[in-house]
């Protein structure tokens, strides 16, 4: 009815190759983002900002930025704990360091020298593939914890080997520490999720994104057509781990406030966020925001029905939460294995044939 | 879509739930994962008390106490959605029984105008009330800890530990790390030779570190373990035949699940602790009448008397205390957080008070203050002993070294305040 693009006339090549090419998807990515922008700040508290909406957000910035290696560029990687880990340190020695310059340019700068470690260990792809690249990030992870628990510059010889992120603020608006209001951080963040998808979405429509996915595809024929391996592999790592730093440092300015490496950018965040992009769907930049809030969201639903709706015992509930997260990891793999994204997309294809399917 | 909306209408019914006029008391607790041995006996304490106080009396100063349970998992981002769920609901004091939450949540609740309370974790250096007005650590604290251990060794050994190698085998975070600074200062003074040891979450691998303890022979080893770490480190331990009165863990390295698993062998296993062991009290009989005997007792309701659910017991006897010292004082059942806070801030627990609530000799009696949120840190050592399987307090509670842990909570907290801009208060 709606949802089709008969009718729907381009006049030039611009409005043609735009994202959202059918009339009733772009309105609705307008709507989502007038209510992310104009209404969801007005509406928030601090539980649903630090409970749902900051986790869900940044862990959307983190799904992208795996989803551009794993899914646009195909090389497996479990570094990803250990990558927003230097994003987190990062941004917690600039803060500390430059306490008078904006968050901004804090978060931003904690993105590039992410890039720049994640450039480092992308090296070996060059050489290695498959399980075997899956190793050598898995490396990665672990150097980089044990490199942050071992190095007391890295926390600032605190005592406890923890980071706190300080009181920083944008243009007089506190974003982190306790003070922070609830719309600001969230605003925050959000601006960071929608920036870094535009600029993913965009990167991954262009050549950088093609010669990403003729690597993935079949990396020899990519280089007998003239695509350089090493740029592309190389680029990859780093727009990855710029997203990726830029999540963690998000993770423990914004969103924790506190962060012991260790235990919050552990081998499970790598293979949280993996999840995330595996369920979501590989190769789509909706499926990052599918499959973080699958994630994210549904521990916390379970819990609100299990524990206040239905009054069961917590441990009980937690148990169960495991059971019904893992039983529906299985079933997606089977019965959808290319994730949320594919769902999303066959029902698309639905409803442009409704109601008269052939 | 769909789950946003879901939550969308849960969040709703959550928001429109009830707001009675009660203490709202959230118990962030963690009966699933790792630390779960030690997680269990802790919670059922607390809500067995809270019970018996609600059962028995009524609540306290007869308004019923509401004890919201929380599953955190030990996990820290779990830890920020509880707190921020029960915050909405008036939570009146915050006990997560975990380093890393308390870490989290020290701004938060300082924010929040609510009182954290970390009985023997937490921020060592929270004990100065001059920089941070929201958070109390008695009646001892973690340096308190490994001072009563370093002073205990030098009873043992006439009071001089000169050249004698101690290991410290401690959970690689923020709790394990805790003690290690009190701990050279303490080499430095004491003339012990301290070697370090770290473990990796969650424990289970700890071949490697008794490994070395096998090859470098340390005198002593003092551990910081928590969960499965203190199971696997005593059994590592008997294997490499260490001889376990030589071995002494901080409080919560020393419960009952933590030594059974390794039988005869723990026998002699030592750790500090800073309040009294075994069920011998009569709030016990209390206990079974009016909450096991009525079918309410927390969780499988097997855990009464063990060491862990007697601290859990505790924290809930300090903050139940605390609460009707501030309904005295405002002449108001209903209090608010902030109330509890001034409360906490003149706390004081003297023998006959523990006597008259059926605890009598349960914890060392102290007086907190503005700038001493601590307490005296007063410490003694039990030891297990496996035949009759039970922990028995084997040196008395005694002061710790003030002086040293006095300069080191200075430092710690006035960086921290400088870090945080914080205006020292209590002058």
């Amino acid at each position: 009815m709606f949802y089709r693009e008969a009718g729907d006339f381009k006049t030039s090549y611009t409005a043609d190759s735009q994202t959202f090419p059918i009339k009733f998807d772009r309105y609705r990515y307008y709507v989502v983002l007038a209510v992310a922008f104009g209404i969801i700040p007005f509406i928030i508290n601090d539980y649903w900002a630090n409970a749902l909406l900051l986790p869900f957000l940044i862990y959307a910035i983190a799904a992208i930025g795996l989803n551009i290696l794993v899914g646009y560029c195909g090389q497996v990687s479990l570094g990803t704990g250990g990558f927003m880990a230097v994003g987190a340190y990062a941004c917690y020695k600039l803060m500390t360091a430059f306490p008078d310059v904006s968050m901004f340019i804090h978060v931003l700068l904690a993105g590039g020298i992410t890039a720049i470690v994640g450039v480092l260990f992308g090296l070996p792809s060059l050489r290695i593939k498959g399980f075997y690249l899956a190793v050598a990030t898995l490396a990665a992870q672990f150097f980089l914890v044990w490199l942050f628990n071992r190095v007391p510059w890295f926390y600032n010889y605190s005592a406890s080997g923890q980071i706190n992120a300080p009181e920083r603020d944008v243009f007089g608006i506190i974003i982190t520490g306790p003070n922070a209001p609830a719309w600001a951080t969230y605003l925050f963040c959000l601006i960071f999720v929608t920036f870094c998808a535009i600029i993913a979405r965009n990167l991954t429509r262009g050549t950088t994104g093609r010669t990403w996915m003729a690597i993935r595809d079949m990396d020899i024929a990519a280089e007998i057509i003239g695509v350089n391996p090493l740029k592309a592999k190389l680029t990859a790592f780093a727009v990855s781990s710029f997203f990726v730093g830029i999540a963690g440092a998000l993770f423990f300015a914004v969103y924790l406030g506190a962060v012991e490496v260790g235990e919050v950018f552990g081998i499970q965040k790598s293979f949280l966020v993996l999840f995330m992009v595996i369920i979501g769907g590989l190769g789509s930049i909706f499926g990052s925001f599918a499959g973080a809030a699958f994630l994210v969201l549904l521990p916390v639903v379970l819990k609100v029905v299990g524990v206040d709706v239905l009054g069961w015992p917590t441990d009980i509930v937690a148990h169960l939460n495991l059971v019904i997260v893992g039983a529906l990891i299985i079933m997606f793999l089977i019965l959808e294995p290319h994730g949320l994204a594919q769902l999303w997309r066959v029902a698309k294809e639905k409803l442009r044939l409704w109601p008269f399917p052939h | 879509m769909k789950t946003k909306l879901a939550t969308l209408a849960l969040g709703a019914l959550m928001a429109a739930g009830p707001a009675l006029a009660d203490l709202v008391i959230p118990s962030l607790s963690y009966r699933t994962g790792p630390y779960a041995a030690g997680g269990i006996p802790f919670a059922d304490g607390y809500a067995d008390y809270f019970t018996l106080l609600n059962e028995r009396d009524g609540g306290i100063g007869d308004v019923p106490v509401n004890l919201i349970e929380c599953e955190t998992g030990y996990n820290t981002e779990k830890g920020v959605e509880c707190y921020e769920s029960t915050k909405g609901e008036g939570a009146l004091i915050y006990q997560p029984l975990s380093t890393g939450i308390t870490y989290q949540l020290i701004p938060k609740v300082t924010a929040d105008d609510i009182p954290l309370h970390t009985m023997g974790y937490g921020r060592t250096s929270a004990r100065n009330g001059k920089v941070f007005s929201h958070v109390f650590n008695y009646p001892a604290n973690y340096w308190d800890g490994a001072s009563g251990a370093v002073n205990y060794l030098l009873d043992e050994n006439g009071g001089d530990l000169n050249g004698k190698k101690i290991a410290l085998v401690y959970h690689n975070s923020a709790y394990g790390k805790e003690p290690i600074r009190t701990l050279e200062e303490l080499s430095k003074k004491h003339g012990f030779e301290l070697s370090l040891l770290p473990v990796d979450h969650p424990g289970q691998e700890q071949k490697s570190q008794w490994l070395q303890i096998r090859r470098e022979k340390p005198d002593y080893v003092l551990m910081w373990g928590w969960g499965v770490m203190n199971q696997v480190a005593i059994q590592e331990a008997a294997n490499i035949r260490f001889p376990m009165e030589n071995f002494i863990g901080v409080w919560w390295s020393g419960a009952q699940h933590d030594v059974l698993p390794a039988g005869d062998k723990a026998n002699g296993y030592k750790a500090v602790t800073f309040h009294a062991v075994g069920d011998d009290f009569p709030v016990f009989e209390d206990i079974k009448t009016h909450v096991v005997d009525t079918g309410k007792a927390a969780g499988a309701g097997d855990q009464i008397g063990t060491v862990l659910y007697n601290r859990g017991l505790y924290s809930a006897m300090l903050a139940a205390e605390a609460i009707k010292d501030a309904q005295a004082a405002n002449g108001t059942g209903d209090i608010t957080p902030g109330m509890l806070r001034d409360a906490m801030e003149q706390l004081n627990i003297s023998e006959e008070r523990m006597a008259a609530l059926g605890m009598p000799n349960f914890g060392p009696t102290f007086q907190v203050s503005c700038d001493n949120h601590g307490g005296p840190g007063l410490v003694g050592v039990s030891q297990w002993d496996a035949g009759t399987k039970t922990w028995n307090l084997i040196s008395d509670f005694k002061p710790t070294d003030g002086e040293v842990i006095g300069a080191l909570v200075e430092e710690d907290s006035s960086a921290y305040a400088a870090e945080n801009n914080v205006e020292p208060r209590c002058n």
